[in-house]
């Protein structure tokens, strides 16, 4: 069999490691993580009312009380993301109540945002799990849900003092990683206090990214 | 000589049918699900229903919105699910995005305005079909390509294979 | 016990495909006919290791051995029998135990029905199916090994994957997909044999090679179809087909094997297209590889529920190395593969085959550059892309229209040059056809172009397709003077190839027009409603909600609605969507009702419900028409069958075949089973959102 090697090697080169390549690559690609174009961006404004007021009296609100994005500006801002039937939702729990009250003296706002669930529900859950440093809100029809892109529960926001996402966590939140972003962004920009007192806010933040 | 003739007339034929097929399909593969007649049409009724009321229709009161509402639902892609549209998916984030879409319409926002929000929120992702733009256009193009190389090919094998030949034994 | 019979089984059957391969290649290249004797007993033993090894698999899911690491997985005391066997392909360790016994059997089928063949073309093709086994033998014994040991000893496990214990389906279509599938690399070890044997250059095992692809074909067309059924009958969306990967994969060889059933004739008829043949075989046996690497790799999301590990790495290797081994086999060939052609006319079928070609691989192209194309934009643009179902209908919609058209053009051309004459016959009652289509179509409010030009193009193929036979028919009464259906019945056995493959192209037919029919048509409607509430659906048909009702089965809890179906507010059935709740999963498995008549089906899908039974959602939809797509597919298959019928003896049309290989037979009488086709596991329709693990 007379073989043409020069025309074996060209298609081999040619074609075969190409696709090859091509495959490996996507081997090194979880095609489940999604990047979010938000962190960078202006984090959304929503408007959205208390229907559990939080334990920690520096971030207790009282109920039917109506926190507004906007008037945040300056703060470094944690929007969590949370519902009672997930489960993920109890690994993170304890771990970011602490990290609320350890971070609130230093002016970070939290806020759980209830997703698809009932508010009786939430309340039940909050109660089992021995309440929450900081306030829950409701969020009908899942507004501000889909206005964050929200895949699934729990995902966590950071917004920070210039209102953008500094970070999205997907999945339960290891506050480990919850405290060294905090800790950079009040380095990096200065307190966290709402805009209109003296805080210059102006060194580039860290390049927030999705996932951890 | 009239035999050539006749092939050629048929090889023509050929070519052209093929160039019409070939080029019918892809018209529209540039653009984006929307098509801007139909915006401009449906938006003005949208626009009028906000008009006198700020309520959004429910499904079944405004058969021009459902029909806008589904195009885009169909082309959005629900995020927990596999690959289906929330147009097609019961899940209950399908649902709200649903009704989100069909609440901005309502409120005058063109195909192209809902689809962008979606985006901005979601990445490109979100969209079951790509936009035509950029890298993207490889996907829409390069099978055109295929099939009007292809077709060239076929075009001149065939011709060169019926040249009147000695008669080989093949 | 079990578990060291199975475990042991496979590592023997490993250990004989390596000395098959040796002993094969030796033999030929030292000249000693007892080594490829050898061998070929290697494959029978490899066959009777890997039927024990399944069988011992069977005993252990039926006994609920659950120190045995996939009856653990899979098995459950509250699964019932029959779905405790079917999970043998439920999960990835099994599904690739159940791909080496499929492939082990086709191995000692090929090379009994063969094994006096002269030459060197079966020992090489045995050589190729062996090192074909041994990676699956590789993996059985490694990363998808199935007997590994559970302790302590579980007393229950999780059963089988709820979507697959949900439909009796999930009985019939993965061994379908896997004969299918499976199958195709019979062909491709041909075409290897071919190959490294020099009988490449001889026509023979074109016509071998196309016997055994056509049985695959229709075992993979029936798999098709009965996968679309499952998920229209299963996931409760209403629609059969979504694109998705796992679908995709099944897809892309079955498109590339049609291309290649076709081109065959062009070579056994005129000699020409012998390298692209090869090409066509062995892409559509790397399209198998790729199609389950990409299912089983989790490198593309998709519904498919395997889960991954280093498994994907192994199927990289493997892809790696049958696509470069491909590659130079055949690249390092083609100078003597060249084929000079020649056509008496433009205006022939072997032009309509060359246009048919094209477009097959066109559309091939669609699917795998669509199904990987978010790679490339990922790897080149760093941007996350989704290619989904809108995406594949604007552009495969197009070539399946073109095809049709093809399909009614090819069997009307006679081969080597059609007379004008001939042209004006054959195209005058289906061109009148085709634009009555269109008349009637746009006088009945249609206004979508391709789904009149797929309706008229259809009618087009289809009166193509059907005077073929009453032409030959009559052409049969005129001069032996028989009565009609007697000449249709002897016209068809004459020559049934032919005859057959115009039947599988009437199924298709059928397929193409249900599909766009149900697509055109198709109209949804969905309400929360009371007991005893009324629902208008669509003309004279209403929908009333009667009850909820609910029942234990050891498996899971039943939720079910009992709905009445309203002519003119007349009674005129009961149906009963369904919510399954299985103890191992938190989502709920849907289980639509179905009712259908010819003119197509009313689905209803219970959405959701509260729990006092006070209120249900549910979604009526009408399918116009989709009963006729699983017809189309038993159809399919018939002519498959008759098409790959051994030719009897007094009328000899494989001319110069050694030795009718039955299998086509043997296709045939499997090959009605009702069903057919594609994903193995389907969606996930997640009611609440997912939440994030690890």
């Amino acid at each position: 069999m007379a073989m043409n090697w020069k025309r074996a090697l060209l298609l081999t080169a040619g074609v075969g490691v190409p696709t090859i390549a091509l495959l490996s690559f996507g081997m090194t690609r979880d095609p489940r993580q999604i990047n979010s174009p938000l962190p960078g961006r202006d984090a959304p404004a929503f408007t959205r009312g208390v229907f559990a007021t939080g334990a920690d009296p520096m971030l207790r609100m009282e109920v039917g009380d109506t926190v507004r994005m906007a008037e945040h500006r300056g703060e470094i801002v944690v929007v969590n993301f949370w519902a009672s039937w997930c489960l993920e939702c109890r690994v993170e729990h304890e771990g970011l109540s602490m990290t609320a009250s350890e971070y609130a003296p230093d002016g970070v706002k939290f806020f759980g945002l209830l997703y698809n669930d009932k508010e009786e529900a939430g309340l039940r859950w909050l109660s089992q799990m021995g309440g929450q440093a900081y306030p829950a809100l409701s969020d009908p029809g899942a507004r501000v849900a889909i206005d964050y892109g929200l895949y699934g529960v729990p995902e966590t926001f950071v917004v920070d003092q210039r209102g953008q996402v500094a970070h999205k966590f997907v999945g339960a939140v290891n506050p480990a990683d919850m405290r060294v972003l905090l800790d950079s962004l009040l380095k990096a920009n200065g307190p966290s206090q709402p805009v209109g007192s003296d805080a210059p806010v102006s060194r580039t933040l860290p390049a927030g990214g999705d996932g951890s | 000589m009239i035999r050539r003739r006749a092939t050629r007339s048929r090889l023509t034929t050929i070519t052209l049918w093929a160039a019409v097929v070939l080029l019918a399909p892809w018209h529209g593969a540039g653009a984006q699900p929307a098509e801007p007649g139909v915006v401009g049409a449906t938006g003005n009724t949208a626009a009028g229903s906000l008009d006198g009321n700020t309520q959004t229709p429910l499904p079944g009161k405004d058969p021009v919105l459902d029909e806008r509402v589904k195009a885009v639902s169909k082309v959005l892609r629900c995020p927990v699910c596999q690959g289906e549209s929330i147009q097609d998916s019961p899940a209950d984030l399908a649902t709200q995005m649903k009704a989100l879409v069909r609440e901005q319409m309502a409120s005058g926002q063109s195909e192209e305005q809902v689809l962008d929000y979606f985006v901005a929120k979601y990445g490109q992702w979100i969209l079951l079909e790509p936009r035509a733009e950029g890298i993207n256009l490889l996907v829409y193009w390069l099978p055109v390509v295929f099939l009007v190389l292809g077709t060239g090919l076929i075009v001149v094998v065939v011709k060169k294979w019926t040249k009147p030949v000695p008669a080989t034994d093949v | 016990m079990t578990r060291v019979l199975g475990l042991a089984a496979v590592w023997m059957a490993l250990v004989m495909s390596v000395y098959g391969i040796g002993a094969a290649v030796m033999g030929l290249t030292r000249r000693r006919p007892s080594l490829v004797a050898s061998a070929f007993q290697a494959v029978y033993v490899i066959f009777a290791l890997m039927t024990l090894a399944t069988g011992a698999m069977i005993y252990a899911l039926v006994t609920h051995d659950f120190s045995v690491d996939y009856v653990a997985q899979v098995g459950s005391r509250s699964t019932p029998l029959f779905y405790t066997i079917i999970s043998l392909w439920g999960a990835l360790e099994g599904s690739i135990l159940f791909w080496g016994w499929v492939l082990a059997m086709y191995s000692a089928v090929v090379v009994y029905l063969n094994r006096n063949r002269p030459g060197g073309l079966v020992p090489w093709s045995s050589v190729a199916l062996m090192t074909v086994s041994l990676y699956f033998f590789i993996l059985l014994v490694g990363p998808a090994n199935p007997w590994g040991l559970v302790s302590p000893v579980p007393f229950d496990g999780p059963g089988p994957n709820p979507l697959l214990q949900n439909h009796i389906l999930m009985g019939v279509h993965p061994p379908l997909l896997y004969l299918g599938y499976v199958g195709m690399t019979v062909p491709f070890a041909f075409a290897v044999g071919a190959l490294l044997s020099g009988e490449i250059h001889s026509g023979d095992w074109i016509k071998l090679t196309r016997r055994w692809t056509l049985s695959a074909w229709a075992f993979l067309s029936l798999a098709i179809i009965a996968g679309m059924w499952w998920s229209y009958e299963v996931l409760g969306w209403g629609g059969y087909w979504a694109w998705d990967p796992v679908e995709n994969a099944s897809f892309m060889p079955w498109l590339t094997a049609t291309a290649f059933l076709h081109s065959a004739m062009v070579q056994e008829r005129r000699g020409m297209l012998k390298l692209w043949n090869v090409n066509l075989i062995v892409s559509t046996f790397l399209l198998t590889i790729l199609g389950t690497f990409l299912t089983r790799s989790g490198i593309i999301s998709s519904v498919h529920a395997f889960t991954t590990g280093t498994i994907g790495y192994y199927f990289l290797a493997f892809m790696a190395f049958c696509l470069i081994t491909s590659l130079v086999l055949v690249g390092g060939n083609s100078e003597g593969l060249r084929s000079e052609g020649h056509l008496d006319s433009a205006a022939s079928r072997e032009t309509v085959f060359l246009f048919n070609n094209l477009f097959l691989t066109g559309f091939t192209f669609v699917v795998v550059f669509g199904t990987l194309f978010p790679l490339l934009a990922d790897l080149f643009n760093g941007s996350q892309v989704t290619i989904g179902a809108p995406f594949f209908n604007k552009m495969t919609i197009p070539i399946c229209v073109a095809l049709l058209f093809l399909m009614g053009v090819g069997p009307s051309l006679p081969w080597k040059a059609a007379s004008r004459e001939q042209l004006r016959q054959a195209f005058l009652l289906p061109g009148g056809t085709a634009l009555a289509i269109v008349a009637l179509s746009l006088a009945l409010g249609m206004r979508d172009v391709y789904g009149i030009a797929a309706f008229s193009l259809a009618g087009f193929a289809l009166v193509c397709n059907l005077r073929e036979y009453a032409v030959g028919a009559q052409a049969r009464v005129r001069a032996h003077n028989e009565a009609f259906p007697v000449a249709l019945a002897r016209l068809v056995t004459s020559n049934r190839r032919r005859y057959g493959g115009y039947l599988a192209h009437l199924g298709i037919i059928m397929v193409a027009a249900a599909v766009t029919a149900s697509s055109s048509f198709r109209f949804e409607r969905d309400a929360t409603l009371k007991p005893g509430e009324t629902m208008a659906v669509k003309g004279d048909l209403s929908v009333r909600f009667v009850q909820m009702w609910g029942r234990d089965e050891p498996q899971r809890e039943v939720v079910g609605a009992d709905v009445e179906i309203l002519r003119d507010g007349e009674v005129v059935g009961t149906m009963d969507p369904r919510m399954n709740f299985y103890k191992a999963q938190q989502q709920p498995v849907p289980t639509p009702a179905v009712r259908s008549r010819p003119t197509g089906d009313v689905y209803i899908n219970l959405m959701a419900f509260t729990q006092d039974g006070q209120s249900a959602t549910i979604k009526v939809i009408l399918e116009p028409f989709v009963p006729w797509i699983w017809v189309g597919g038993l159809v399919i298959a018939l002519g498959a069958v008759v098409s790959a019928w051994p030719q009897s003896k007094r009328a000899p049309r494989a001319v110069g075949y050694v030795r009718p290989v039955s299998t086509g037979a043997r296709g045939g009488a499997d090959a009605t089973f009702p069903g057919a086709a594609v994903p193995m596991q389907q969606m996930q329709q997640a009611p609440t959102l997912p939440t994030h693990t690890g």
